[in-house]
């Protein structure tokens, strides 16, 4: 990392999508690796979280029975890395009759045509 | 335009390695500057030289390390994702205790940073596979 980027020369936006549900397949746990490494670099992060990947918030994760790391309270210390703008899609919530409830962090609920909006403000957008 | 990319899945099995390339051919060849093709999740697979496709078939890997011997290509292979799938460098093998080392020429193991530093310094991030 050079200098210029630790004195915060260059901030850019970034947003990372995850779609998919936390296992099943490893797209959760390695795009949480992305975030929490990306930290570092002190850029304006974003997380939104749609279609299957709005189950990587909920509650009562238990993995005891397929043999992976539980990681759903990495979620919850994002705040300590300074990401704190965690948004989820409301049609993908209601399409899975997930409430706000349900969920293990503090997120802000936007509508689909409001992600959309969200996308088109970001520098870098990366899916998972 | 200079252009950061990152290749999400395997070779063979998906097409996003196949896309990747004929982008990153594309924007050379209109004088776009590739600042880095970083590979992730089974995207490291790409970056085995122990691949042995069909002979009447495309060999991907190889493609990859002759785009870069040409044009000089920084291609980053993630060191996490590498561990976990078998991908090591000499320096990665001896490191971690293994017998055997398997990366093909051009490609490079590096950390998630090069992947955000690329975000941070290209005008785009093409994002291919996932």
């Amino acid at each position: 990392m050079s200098d210029e980027m630790m004195e915060g020369g260059t901030q850019k936006k970034f947003c990372y999508v995850n779609r998919k549900a936390p296992y099943g397949t490893i797209y959760a746990w390695e795009s949480l690796e992305v975030v929490l490494i990306g930290a570092a670099f002190e850029q304006d992060v974003s997380l939104v979280f749609l279609d299957d990947g709005v189950y990587q918030l909920t509650k009562g994760q238990d993995t005891a029975g397929i043999g992976m790391k539980n990681f759903s309270k990495t979620y919850a210390a994002l705040e300590m890395y300074d990401v704190e703008k965690l948004y989820v899609e409301r049609e993908s919530m209601e399409a899975r009759g997930i409430s706000e409830e349900d969920l293990l962090v503090d997120v802000q609920v936007l509508s689909r045509a409001e992600i959309a909006d969200l996308m088109e403000e970001q520098d870098v957008v990366l899916s998972f | 335009m200079k252009f950061t990319v990152m290749v999400n899945e395997g070779p063979y099995q998906h097409q996003a390695s196949d896309s990747a390339y004929k982008f990153v051919e594309a924007a050379l060849a209109k004088g776009h500057e590739i600042f880095r093709v970083f590979f992730y999740h089974d995207g490291v697979n790409n970056a085995t030289r122990l691949t042995t496709p069909p002979q009447d078939d495309r060999n991907i890997v190889n493609r990859w390390s002759e785009l870069a011997a040409k044009h000089n290509l920084d291609l980053v292979v993630c060191v996490a994702a590498a561990q976990r799938r078998g991908i090591a460098d000499a320096d990665e093998a001896k490191r971690n205790g293994k017998d055997a080392n398997n990366i093909a020429p051009g490609f490079r193991i590096s950390g998630l940073g090069q992947l955000i530093e690329g975000g941070i310094q290209s005008d785009r991030t093409i994002v291919f596979g996932a």
